[in-house]
């Protein structure tokens, strides 16, 4: 086949983009995502009360920075693309805690109302 | 030079410096890239703000209902959530592995790996094809149809059958319907693409000196796999 060998190293780290993954890292990167699966799992199983989803949740995160340092090579990239990134991620997670705060500040005064003595 | 995306260029991989299918607005192949990434990145920023929505209503409707949730997740199969985490990781490895194979010009390699991404993709989906309709098939829908049958009340675990079936169950399985769906029509078109590059691939059109879209298709199937990461603790194991 018509291979043409890879641009020499010391190219590859003046251009941004250029980067190739090495198979280790590939592969490390994979056997990682596959025991932080397992692990996940396995966590579920031992009841840590609220402290369960806090753990999934950790876990999740790691994973999806392994996905985004390795496979989406932010590791070796301009800063900007990363930046892109951990603001959208930030911004959601703003989202979600801040309108979550919100119902269950107001959820005890709305069940009271749902159950308040009827003719009141 | 040749318009992307009519490829009148002869075939044989893009040696690097070759300008074949540098578009006519860029000044360089490196500015090409450059740009290209920052537009897909941005548009991975805005795919993470879209589901930013669902995984609200799942925070709001899981804070206020936990006991729904605990009830709810026992419909749901934690194996076959594993399974297809398992099939998502793998296809993530394949697809990482395509950008290098197109990077390095092997084009033996680069065929394999989107084709592997494409098979896995589909394997995918057809394990989430029998998770859904072993539901509906059950009357586990959503929203006010979601009426279970007794047949699969009769498969949950003794101290959870002896409660009632709680009159919301369905706007869990709404969540679950529509996180999971967007999710798998996210999974449909990263299919489609997949196969737009394995006929580019097999017409010789990426190597070395350009592989803008087997990287771009590959950076949206690592959100796509992102994404799973965060919906199967969520929703398979509580």
């Amino acid at each position: 086949m018509n291979e043409t060998p890879p641009p020499p190293a010391g190219r590859a780290h003046e251009e941004h983009g250029t980067h190739v993954l090495p198979p280790a890292v590939l592969l490390g990167t994979a056997a990682a995502l596959l025991g932080l699966t397992v692990v996940t799992v396995a966590s579920s199983r031992v009841d840590l009360g609220a402290w369960n989803v806090v753990l999934a949740l950790a876990i999740a995160c790691s994973k999806a920075a392994l996905v985004a340092l390795f496979f989406m090579h932010l590791k070796y990239e301009n800063r900007f693309q990363l930046v892109v990134l951990v603001s959208a991620a930030l911004f959601a997670v703003l989202f979600v805690a801040f309108v979550v705060f919100d119902t269950t500040q107001y959820e005890p005064g709305i069940r009271a109302w749902l159950e308040r003595p009827k003719g009141g | 030079m040749s318009d992307p995306a009519t490829g009148h260029a002869p075939a044989g991989p893009a040696a690097p410096g070759s300008t074949r299918f540098l578009a006519h607005h860029f000044p360089s192949m490196e500015a090409q890239l450059d740009t290209s990434k920052l537009g897909i990145w941005l548009f991975l920023g805005s795919e993470v703000l879209f589901f930013s929505g669902l995984f609200t209503a799942y925070g709001v409707y899981r804070a206020n209902h936990f006991s729904l949730f605990h009830y709810a997740h026992h419909f749901l199969d934690w194996r076959m959530g594993a399974l297809n985490t398992v099939v998502l990781v793998l296809s993530s490895l394949s697809a990482a592995w395509s950008v290098r194979c197109a990077q390095l010009g092997q084009r033996r390699g680069l065929n394999a790996t989107l084709l592997l991404t494409l098979v896995l993709a589909g394997v995918f989906l057809v394990v989430k094809y029998f998770e859904y309709s072993h539901k509906l098939h059950n009357g586990i829908a959503w929203g006010a149809a979601c009426r279970p049958s007794e047949a699969i009340l009769s498969t949950l675990p003794p101290d959870v059958r002896a409660l009632p079936v709680p009159k919301d169950l369905g706007t869990f399985f709404s969540i679950y319907y529509l996180m999971t769906g967007l999710h798998g029509i996210h999974v449909l078109v990263g299919m489609g693409l997949y196969v737009w590059l394995l006929g580019r691939a097999g017409r010789g059109d990426f190597g070395p000196g350009y592989y803008v879209p087997v990287d771009s298709v590959a950076l949206y199937w690592h959100l796509v796999d992102m994404i799973w990461i965060f919906l199967f603790p969520l929703f398979y194991l509580m």
